[in-house]
């Protein structure tokens, strides 16, 4: 029995001390002086590594989702004549809401494993500890590119993936369905407000990208340096930063969209 | 790959970025660059505004001319006192117009439209409409109705 309650407070001592771990990570990262003569060459080829190659996934994704989204749409609107609201039931879903939580999920997947588990092999083959031994500081050498390619990615990722669904729902309702044009495009400027629904999508896209980067280099950083260890630091990465999403996307919705 | 190469792609990538941030601002929510256009306020006292909203338009003869700004209770008179601002270029109001709330559609959202009256003189700056028509209650019609009255 006491062994069962000494297992748990050691859990919950774990999950803290995890906490702190990676809040102390984090500020060392960030807390670092940048210096734009080396940084700058290792940000963009980072930024290329998370931001173009994400790309083609999150344009195939948007295409469909925008797609699906104006056949379900035409479907429902048809039943009360007002298929014409088509646009803008399109328009408020991706810029609000699954613009930025759908592109942070595949991030999480496409990119964020990706970042684990490159950090966690060097970890476990010790390229880290001889940058250290060799004055080269990991945090900024490694990790910091990494969070900040992210951490612009993501917003230009969410931004894209939002037109690409819009251009999808166009294809599908004004094309195929048959939705007159001026009207889609009419209703949706009149009831999307650019800074009410665009900025905060795009804000939350930016917190979104913040989180996700920042759990994928802890996660890496922080791993077991074995291939068991990476492999697991590589699945916490994905369902903690979809946890985190979700959750954050709640409160940031209840904040920006909410009544009170 | 070459760092040029490297550099030309994430070049593109944001300027990807930023070309789809215009087309959310300018082709999505409709942004116009000279949206900080000039206006007046007038003022309309209604008995019911019933779900009249900030931010709505006012209209006049089915032309957008301007917004809600406020609707606040006037504690005197017990009515509901509206202000809107009125385009600028809209300057030829006949004073003796009165504003009429009307329902988009059969469930759309009420909005005032401004029906013309036939004064040479115009609203100007702080006027308020001399007559006006609340909304239109459909429950207080069909009552009405059913009482025979």
């Amino acid at each position: 029995m006491i062994e069962r309650i000494a297992a748990f407070g050691r859990l919950g001592l774990d999950i803290v001390s995890s906490f702190g771990r990676s809040g102390r990570f984090l500020a060392g990262v960030l807390g670092g002086v940048p210096r734009p003569a080396t940084g700058f060459p290792l940000l963009l080829k980072q930024l290329y590594a998370v931001g173009v190659l994400s790309l083609a996934i999150i344009v195939v994704s948007g295409l469909f989702i925008g797609m699906v989204l104006g056949l379900q749409g035409y479907t429902i609107l048809s039943d009360y004549g007002s298929e014409a609201a088509i646009g803008q039931m399109i328009a408020l879903t991706l810029v609000r809401e699954l613009g930025p939580v759908v592109t942070a999920l595949l991030f999480a997947g496409r990119a964020g494993s990706a970042l684990t588990a490159e950090i966690g092999l060097m970890k476990a083959t010790e390229q880290l500890s001889s940058m250290e031994m060799m004055g080269v500081d990991p945090l900024r050498r490694v990790i910091a590119p990494r969070l900040w390619a992210g951490f612009i990615a993501m917003p230009v990722l969410a931004v894209i993936f939002s037109v690409v669904g819009i251009w999808g729902g166009m294809l599908v309702g004004v094309d195929w369905l048959g939705v007159f044009e001026g009207s889609f495009w009419g209703n949706m400027q009149s009831s999307v407000d650019f800074v009410d629904d665009v900025l905060n999508g795009v804000i939350k896209s930016i917190v979104f990208g913040f989180v996700c980067a920042w759990i994928a280099v802890y996660q890496g950083y922080d791993c077991v340096p074995t291939s068991a260890g990476i492999s697991s630091a590589t699945t916490k990465t994905v369902v903690y930063s979809s946890l985190a999403v979700l959750g954050l996307d709640f409160v940031l919705t209840a904040v920006m969209f909410g009544d009170f | 790959m070459a760092q040029r190469t490297t550099e030309i792609i994430v070049g593109l990538f944001m300027i990807a970025g930023c070309a789809a941030l215009l087309f959310l601002a300018l082709q999505v929510s409709g942004l116009s660059p000279k949206s900080a256009e000039s206006t007046y306020t007038i003022y309309a006292n209604f008995n019911d505004t019933g779900g009249l909203t900030p931010r709505g338009r006012v209209s006049m003869a089915g032309v957008t001319v301007g917004t809600i700004e406020s609707i606040s209770l006037n504690k005197e008179t017990f009515q509901a006192r509206v202000e809107m601002s009125i385009h600028s270029d809209v300057d030829n109001i006949p004073s003796d117009s009165s504003a009429v709330i009307r329902t988009s559609g059969l469930l759309g959202e009420q909005y005032i439209d401004i029906s013309i009256g036939a004064e040479m003189d115009s609203l100007k700056e702080g006027d308020t409409f001399y007559s006006t028509q609340s909304a239109m209650n459909l429950e207080r019609l069909i009552s009405n109705f059913a009482s025979g009255r």
